[in-house]
């Protein structure tokens, strides 16, 4: 009996002290939609991840687990890591939504950050950063540099975020280019080698001289260098490693200072939940290096509409705009508010196709 | 909707290229399954073929060598299964399901420097005459030689099971492995062989995906071609023309899909998008629906003493 009693006072301080030397360092757990080695979307994530450590030091624990399923599992690892001990836990993909929710119930001591979505909480917090403005520089350039004067889209997953992309991209392709047609391919996955390439090849096939993606991986881009006088943008990360051949710029994600920034409210005990919103001009969106394979005067216009959309000057949903349908969409000079931007789940006005539900 | 932009030459040589990993791959798992074993593995040897091939690709500047090796990759892999189930009579389906979590995990080790490095191209084959018949000639004859190899693979694994003794011994082994042990075969023997020669092929249909169907090297990059493997071999009810044709079917669609999607046909999206799957079961199982066909021991352990 004596025994027991010491073996539980053991046990108990033992299990104080750790709680202590847990509490000193600040443990983050991120999940991801994607391995790590995607070199585009979860890539970046990492990066930003890396940044945290190197930042902080040993003040700060990351612990990561990448290509997680979007859906129950999710919630699973989040659990994990909040039992593991986690004060603060990044779900980096869009559809980890409703499971960082519930997560975020079940721990509500526990802080959430959640990417791209809309959802929030006391203790969950969303963050997105504006890559339409990225988008309409890719437009600009793609319709200046298109000569069959279609363009190819691969699509993702038909949320918001990425219709929101495809608008972007088209209204500034047709602002320098009336002829310009956009053929977009959904391919109903973030990550998928295999498939990228295949829709990447059928869009080639059918005319498009110019490749927009927004999935992750770089198999677009290297059907378009086989194919050869195409031309394809980095997603998400630079993919600078195809910057000899067909990609001519990119947009990068930049997550670094937020993760930091919010890391860092959480040590000071100041994290409140909030709606993160950056675009180009806090750096949150970053435009890679346009490649010399862009005319001179292509490069200069497609970087004034960067500057302009950086200093607030121009919107890229600016007024007269129509819906698909040919309803108006906004007046003369009128910009979009985040609200729709947020919830955006129709076409603009020259856009062949429906949205898929 | 504009038709027209789908050129049905075009078509019928890219579904041809889509259907290749899965058609080899499948081929492979057949014959591990008419010898009565369960290897889940399939995806995890793929990944891992797929890297192999890259890496000594790379290295050698061979996609000849880049294939070998995915094979010889493919085949380690699978030894570790075969040793695991038949010498150590472990379970198949974990030691399957563990293979494939262990091959992501170790493709992901080896690839680690190789991500976005472009590998070398592998040699379309230009069949002289046949290949300069117009219209035709481009669709069928102008393939890697990999397209080709996928074929006379079928037509191989189907003569070696229907018309060779040695096949008779291997579905012997399949349906009831204590009868052919009692005849004297080597049972143990001979489902080792058929494992070692599922994972030579499942490195190859690996390797197909990232020195050409792709080509590039980048994690997690099979995405689940494995499972349709595994499951095109159920719904082939264990017949390689039916594989044949179950993986040229599903690539088919997977082709036509986008090319319909491209082509702005008013089908919704999610129609298309699920419509490889949906086809390609329909017709299998429809096809195979007069009685179950599996091979008697399927997924048995097999031990001489008891």
């Amino acid at each position: 009996m004596k025994f027991a009693k010491t073996l539980i006072a053991a046990a108990i301080t033992l299990g104080l002290s750790t709680g202590a030397i847990a509490q000193d360092k600040t443990k983050v757990g991120f999940v991801y939609v994607g391995p790590v080695g995607d070199g585009g979307w979860t890539y970046e994530h990492d990066q930003a991840r890396l940044a945290v450590e190197d930042h902080f030091g040993d003040q700060v624990e990351t612990v990561y687990v990448e290509s997680v399923a979007e859906g129950p599992d999710a919630e699973r690892v989040m659990r994990q890591m909040a039992m593991q001990g986690a004060d603060l836990i990044f779900a980096t993909s869009f559809g980890f939504m409703d499971p960082t929710l519930n997560a975020a119930k079940k721990f509500p001591k526990v802080k959430f950050e959640h990417a791209t979505g809309y959802k929030r909480a006391d203790n969950v917090s969303t963050y997105s950063a504006r890559f339409y403005e990225g988008r309409a520089v890719q437009g600009t350039i793609a319709g200046r540099m298109t000569e069959s004067n279609v363009i190819g889209y691969i699509g993702s997953v038909p949320i918001p975020e990425v219709i929101r992309g495809i608008n972007a991209a088209y209204i500034h392709a047709k602002k320098v280019n009336p002829d310009v047609t956009f053929k977009i391919v959904w391919v109903y996955d973030w990550f998928d080698p295999a498939k990228e390439a295949e829709a990447a090849k059928v869009l080639i096939e059918q005319g498009a001289d110019v490749i927009i993606q927004h999935t992750d991986s770089t198999a677009p881009l290297a059907a378009a260098a086989e194919a050869g006088n195409v031309i394809g943008f980095g997603q998400a990360s630079d993919m600078a490693e195809y910057s000899d051949g067909p990609r001519v710029s990119s947009i990068i994600d930049n997550w670094a200072p937020y993760y930091i920034a919010r890391v860092q409210a959480v040590i000071d005990g100041s994290w409140s939940s909030a709606d993160t919103w950056d675009g180009i001009a806090p750096g949150m969106v970053g435009i890679g290096e346009i490649t010399d394979r862009v005319p001179a005067e292509i490069k200069a216009e497609a970087l004034a509409l960067k500057a302009s959309i950086a200093s607030g000057e121009y919107h890229p949903f600016t007024g007269p705009l129509n819906k698909q349908d040919g309803s108006v969409w906004l007046a003369e000079g009128e910009t979009a508010d985040d609200g729709t931007l947020l919830g955006m789940n129709f076409y603009v006005e020259g856009i062949e196709g429906n949205v898929p539900n | 909707m504009d038709l027209s932009s789908i050129q049905p030459g075009l078509l019928i040589a890219s579904l041809m290229v889509a259907a290749t990993p899965i058609l080899i791959a499948a081929l492979g798992e057949m014959v591990v399954e008419r010898a009565g074993v369960l290897n889940l593995g399939v995806e995890g040897m793929m990944i891992t073929g797929a890297v192999c091939g890259f890496v000594v690709a790379v290295q050698t500047g061979s996609p000849l060598f880049g294939f070998a090796a995915a094979a010889g990759g493919g085949a380690a892999l699978a030894l570790i299964f075969g040793l695991l189930t038949q010498m150590a009579l472990a379970n198949q389906v974990a030691s399957g399901l563990a293979l494939t979590l262990f091959g992501l995990g170790l493709s992901a080790l080896l690839g680690q420097s190789y991500l976005g490095v472009r590998p070398p191209s592998t040699a379309r084959l230009d069949i002289p005459v046949l290949g300069d018949i117009p219209g035709l000639g481009a669709v069928l004859f102008a393939h890697d030689w990999m397209v080709y190899f996928g074929l006379f693979l079928t037509l191989a694994v189907w003569a070696f099971l229907r018309h060779t003794r040695a096949g008779l011994i291997l579905r012997a082994v399949g349906e009831n492995a204590e009868a052919a042990h009692a005849l004297g075969y080597k049972v143990v023997r001979v489902r080792l062989l058929a494992i070692l020669f599922g994972g030579a092929c499942a490195g190859l249909g690996g390797a197909y995906l990232s020195l050409v169907r792709v080509p590039q090297w980048t994690e997690g990059m099979t995405s689940g071609a494995g499972w349709i493997a595994l499951a095109l071999v159920v719904f082939a009810s264990w017949r390689a023309g039916r594989v044949l044709m179950g993986a040229y079917l599903f690539g088919g669609m997977t082709v036509l899909q986008l090319n319909l999607q491209a082509a702005g046909v008013a089908i919704p999206v999610e129609y298309l998008s699920m419509s490889p799957y949906l086809v390609t079961i329909l017709v299998l199982v429809i096809m195979s629906a007069r009685r179950n066909q599996a091979p008697g021991d399927l997924g048995r352990t097999f031990h001489s003493a008891r």
